[in-house]
């Protein structure tokens, strides 16, 4: 068989069934469903390697699903957005599954550990499938399979965990159904789900309220499942309560690929004129974020609860990449994609240190990092170089894809947005120096020198990994967006 | 003007980086190995930024691109005249400065010996890479890495009261670099469309465009209120709060390395993004040498009334910074050139009066200037170069600072600006009003009696009892520090002086500096 | 009064959802929400069914093998099929809530939200 020519389908069809094996595996021994997960992520990331390979060398990828033509047949699109995406997904779902292990043994019962991988494999292809299908309705399919997962995995944290998971569910519904009903109005209007054909049908719809209607409805789904401020209320709590390990693969990738529905539907689906013309869609989101960006980091700060510190700034940080889209420039959607990038790895990175402490410490109380730097030295320098990144201070990745959202703000005069950001990082700085502050300069001479107590190596290793990504990535950037990012600025920006 | 593409700039800074991680895998276990790469990295930086030097002065300028971001937007290096000025002072004053924070954190027996080399290295790369950055993207980028890496050394100690000082540290040049410079370096990004430095401003080109000159002087008025490492009044608080950190890296950083990447980066932006002509059509140079002026007599005044040497010492700071940006503000050709010598001059004076306050602590464990009664004669050496950096900074001859405030006065005549003239003879007198008691009681006054000196300052013994050799001279008591330290010193204060005698190299180059920038090519 | 009655099947999917949407939000027993949740989506459902129909005639294809097969006379089958599919998934979150809610119930003893907090707070 032809693997490239099959890439579309095999990336999502491999985790799928993997995850179905995966069950039976367990049964048969325990033990093996971890390094088969690995081989299967690891296939994935070689096949999103590749999808994004093919994207750049010969362009934009149309696979029918079953032969069917388009707009009969489900089709998957893969550009050079969807690609990039794709590769995100693929890394972060790997790199946390290498982590996964020891961790994901401690905070769970060793006969719940299958399970835990076919969930876990069952996340990524929903995330997966999000990204490649050129279908409206086949996003809410994957949508629902990846919040479903995403639901179980929340689930099996901590005490409050189930209570938590419960309210996402109620949300993450609500979220779904505002979603599909955004879709029956396009389709009672245009009798399309393909997302290429919507785009050819919709702009002679312009005016019609249905079509706004529907807009609408999009927004706020997709708002939910993203976590935009005011619609971030089941964050905090269903990442703080997950088990670590899956605080780290949702938080670095469901919000981005939320993200990248609110691209999809905002900026191929609907024109970049109907969003920012014809209904003030724009200003709406831009000033939304400018609230995300200001309230997440203010309650950020306001937080002992390491993990629930975190989810707050990933509120803020999501504000960060809605603003970027809403100014409708190049450089702001640059900065907006970049930052998609930089953040899935600046997350997974702390909330990978989260899970290192707390199966160290136990405890996720900022007050217990107090001189961690003694005993956990390679956890806490690539803590130091990710929260450096979260504040932006260069030569790290998170300065670089701020720089574009600033500029990008600059360029369409929205000062207050510029604003917004540059406060945000002075919060980032003010939060990520008192934990630093407690990580290594504290503790002298009160307890002498605790020894050596570092995690396990397939939990270090993917922990500094990321750490190292985010130092050199900030290098790539220009690389990044001269070879990908610029081709997924949308027509008319 | 000719330009050479070499890898030698990249050497330069990646030589301390490379110091950095040997030291970190060094580790505490082998000391003596571990200070030997610091050493071997000074010289080796020191080298490689006086092999440029020929070319250099030969009016060639040396380029490497390191990485492109976008059009206009790359990690780049340039090494010019004004560049090599600031690498060479601030690498031949590391080596010094190494060698004396051997001698201070051995005495002293200091906690993390190894984080604070390690951290020390790193900020004299980024500082390198400060003075040889192409763009102000470059500038930029280094000059938050300086910042990061030296927050550390201020609060080395761990104390709380260092922890105090180090936040305040952290909370004014960050705080103000990424709200202003970075807003000031993206506008100016947006509105001239590259950041690359260039001799004649790159803002010129964005007026005849038809920038307002209202947006070029918010432009203007964010940078010098971002680059909060120069000190300028009303941004000058965390230098004194700094001061809680080990005297070498006050010495060193807080004299030399950051303070004065803080006024090069402000001559960089009065230069090459500005230019001359542009702030002389915008009447922005008069402003801010008015501002410094400001700055310079207030922090005179307050230095005045600080009783602890090294806060006394930190005002000065303040206050000679303003000198270099009043200098360079002027827009004359002499008042640039009495700037950029200022730079070079005040390093080695101030390292001087902080290395004799360090030894002052290190051997005899005092801290504050009225318990300095006689001591030159316990320490006639350190005293010596006291007096010799004392003098330097308030600019008699035979020694260095004369040069400079004889240059920034012609300066001042030169842009008419006769007012600057009483401002610098006002301030010469503040300050012969605060070092001159400080050598008079050293040398003329008889010691106070012991118990007072230990009563008042009990918190400061923390550290224990000290190993300095007991140098027994013809007079008695003699106690000097280790000669690790003094050495250092007499140095410096040497340098200070020989500056006087022979700054032709560094003269050749503020020449080079001064003819590019005001139409000379 | 024509925009009432000649679309009551859109008034009633309005004023179900409404009813689930209020049940979800307002609502503080975990299966009350529950319920509602399901109302909410059931309202959907109908929505998209009554999207397909069409009045007068219209025909089924499959069922009527050898009719005359008249284009304009079909009921569209795909909202039908897009609605088994949202079925699947609408089964499947309601199964993982219902778990969800067993597991609530057996480490905090009641369903009533108020209950809950409380517990949570003494806990503290």
């Amino acid at each position: 068989m032809n693997i490239p020519a099959q890439a579309p389908a095999l990336i999502i069809i491999i985790p799928l069934l993997s995850s179905l094996i995966n069950i039976l595996l367990g049964m048969w021994r325990r033990n093996l469903c971890y390094p088969f997960a690995l081989i299967v992520l690891a296939s994935s990331v070689l096949l999103a390697f590749n999808l994004m390979n093919t994207v750049i060398s010969t362009g934009i990828i149309h696979y029918r699903i079953g032969g069917w033509t388009p707009p009969w047949g489900i089709e998957y699109v893969i550009d050079h957005l969807n690609a990039f995406i794709a590769v995100i997904v693929t890394t972060m779902s790997f790199i946390v599954s290498v982590y996964s292990k020891r961790s994901i043994e401690k905070e769970l019962r060793a006969d719940k550990i299958p399970y835990f991988y076919t969930t876990y494999l069952l996340l990524t292809t929903g995330l997966l499938g999000i990204t490649v299908t050129g279908d409206v309705f086949n996003i809410y399919v994957f949508l629902e399979i990846t919040s479903l997962a995403g639901y179980a995995l929340i689930a099996i944290g901590d005490e409050k965990a189930p209570m938590a998971s419960f309210n996402y569910v109620v949300m993450g519904t609500i979220g779904a159904c505002f979603y599909l009903l955004g879709v029956g109005y396009l389709y009672i209007m245009t009798g399309s789900l393909n997302m290429a054909d919507l785009q050819r049908l919709l702009p002679d719809l312009y005016g019609s309220t249905v079509i706004l209607v529907a807009f609408a409805f999009f927004l706020i789904g997709v708002s939910i499942k993203i976590a935009f401020f005011p619609l971030h209320t089941w964050l905090p709590n269903a990442y703080t309560h997950a088990p670590s390990a899956v605080s780290a693969l949702v938080a670095s990738t469901m919000t981005k690929v939320g993200a990248y529905v609110m691209i999809r539907i905002t900026f191929t689906v609907f024109e970049p004129r109907f969003s920012s013309e014809i209904i003030p869609m724009t200003s709406i989101l831009g000033w939304s974020s400018v609230l995300a960006i200001i309230s997440g980091s203010i309650l950020a700060l306001a937080q002992t609860d390491f993990k629930r510190t975190l989810s707050y700034i990933l509120i803020a940080e999501v504000g960060y990449i809605v603003m970027g889209l809403s100014v409708g420039n190049r450089s702001g959607f640059t900065g907006s994609v970049l930052h998609i990038l930089n953040d899935a790895f600046m997350v997974a990175c702390l909330f990978m240190v989260a899970g290192a402490v707390v199966y160290k410490k136990g405890s996720r109380n900022l007050d217990d990092f107090r001189g961690l730097n003694k005993s956990m030295p390679f956890t806490m320098a690539a803590f130091g170089i990710a929260a450096i990144s979260m504040i932006g201070v260069p030569p790290t990745a998170g300065f670089f894809s701020k720089w574009y959202l600033v500029l990008g703000a600059i360029e369409a005069g929205q000062w207050v947005f510029a604003g917004a950001l540059l406060f945000s990082s002075l919060v980032n700085a003010v939060i990520f120096v008192r934990i630093l502050e407690k990580v290594y300069f504290s503790g002298n001479g009160e307890n002498p020198a605790p020894s050596r107590d570092e995690v396990p190596l397939s939990m270090l290793s993917p922990v500094v990994f990321m750490a190292a990504c985010i130092l050199v990535l900030g290098f790539y950037s220009g690389d990044i967006i001269s070879s990908v990012i610029q081709y997924t600025v949308p027509k008319g920006f | 003007m000719e330009i050479i593409t070499s890898i030698k700039p990249i050497l330069a800074i990646a030589v301390s980086l490379g110091a950095a991680v040997l030291i970190l895998l060094t580790g505490e276990k082998a000391r003596n190995l571990r200070e030997t790469w610091t050493i071997i990295a000074a010289t080796a930086k020191f080298l490689i930024v006086a092999s440029m030097l020929p070319q250099i002065l030969d009016g060639k300028v040396i380029e490497y691109t390191l990485v492109s971001i976008a059009p206009g937007l790359s990690v780049q290096f340039r090494v010019d005249a004004l560049g090599i000025f600031f690498g060479l002072t601030a690498s031949f004053l590391w080596i010094i400065t190494s060698f004396y924070s051997i001698g201070y954190v051995r005495s002293s027996n200091e906690n993390s010996q190894t984080r604070y080399f390690m951290c020390f290295a790193v900020a004299l790369s980024a500082t390198m890479g400060v003075a040889f950055s192409a763009n102000m993207f470059t500038t930029f980028l280094f000059y938050e890495i300086i910042t990061v890496c030296t927050f550390p050394l201020v609060g080395h100690k761990e104390t709380p009261e260092a922890l105090k000082g180090a936040k305040r540290y952290l909370t004014y040049l960050l705080g103000t670099s990424v709200a202003f410079q970075l807003l000031a370096v993206i506008l100016t990004y947006h509105t001239a469309g590259t950041l690359d430095f260039s001799n004649q401003g790159i803002m010129s080109a964005a007026r005849a465009r038809g920038v307002s000159d209202a947006f070029l002087t918010v432009i203007f008025v964010l940078y010098m209120a971002g680059i909060t490492k120069a000190a300028m009044m009303p941004f000058h608080s965390w230098l004194p709060a700094a001061m809680v950190a080990p005297t070498p890296v006050s010495a060193l950083l807080h004299a030399v390395a950051v303070v004065k990447t803080g006024v090069f980066v402000a001559v960089k932006i009065v230069l090459h993004i500005f230019g001359v002509d542009l702030l002389r059509q915008l009447g922005l140079g008069t402003a801010l040498a008015y501002f410094a002026s400001f700055t310079i007599i207030v922090a005179s005044v307050i230095a005045l009334k600080q009783d602890n040497l090294k806060r006394r010492l930190a005002y000065s700071t303040v206050s000679q910074l303003s000198y270099v940006i009043l200098g360079v503000a002027l827009l004359s050709p002499s008042g640039i050139t009495g700037s950029i010598m200022h730079i070079v001059i005040h390093a080695f004076g101030k390292i001087t009066l902080f290395f004799t306050a360090g030894a002052i602590y290190i051997a005899a464990h005092k801290t504050e200037i009225n318990q300095l009664d006689g001591i030159g004669k316990k320490m006639p050496f350190t005293m010596a170069a006291f007096t010799v950096g004392a003098l330097s900074m308030i600019g008699i001859p035979p020694i260095g600072g004369f040069i400079s405030k004889w240059y920034i006065a012609i300066g001042s005549i030169e842009a008419h600006e006769l007012p600057v003239i009483l401002v610098i003879m006002t301030s010469t007198i503040l300050n012969a009003c605060y070092f001159l008691p400080i050598v008079y009681a050293a040398f003329f006054k008889e010691p106070k009696p012991e118990h007072d000196t230990h009563h008042s300052h009990s918190d400061q013994m923390t550290s224990p009892p000290l190993t300095s050799p007991l140098v027994k001279g013809g007079n008695g008591g003699v106690h000097e520090a280790p000669a690790m330290m003094v050495v250092p010193l007499v140095l410096t204060a040497a340098g200070a002086i020989a500056l006087f005698f022979a700054p032709s190299t560094f003269l050749e180059l503020a020449k080079i500096v001064v003819s590019s920038v005001t139409g000379g090519n | 009064m024509e925009l009432i009655i000649g679309k009551y099947n859109y008034w009633i999917y309005i004023v179900l959802m409404m009813i689930g949407f209020y049940a979800m939000i307002a609502k503080r027993n975990l299966v009350k929400k529950l319920v509602g949740m399901n109302i909410f989506q059931t309202a959907i459902i109908l929505y998209f069914v009554s999207i397909a129909s069409k009045k007068g005639g219209a025909t089924i294809p499959i069922l009527f093998k050898d009719a005359v097969i008249i284009p304009e006379q079909y009921m569209n089958p795909l909202p039908h099929v897009l609605m088994l599919t949202a079925i699947v998934v609408m089964v499947s979150t309601f199964g993982v809530a219902l778990a969800l809610i067993i597991m609530i119930f057996r480490r905090y003893g009641t369903l009533e939200e108020d209950e809950i907090l409380e517990i949570e707070r003494n806990r503290k």
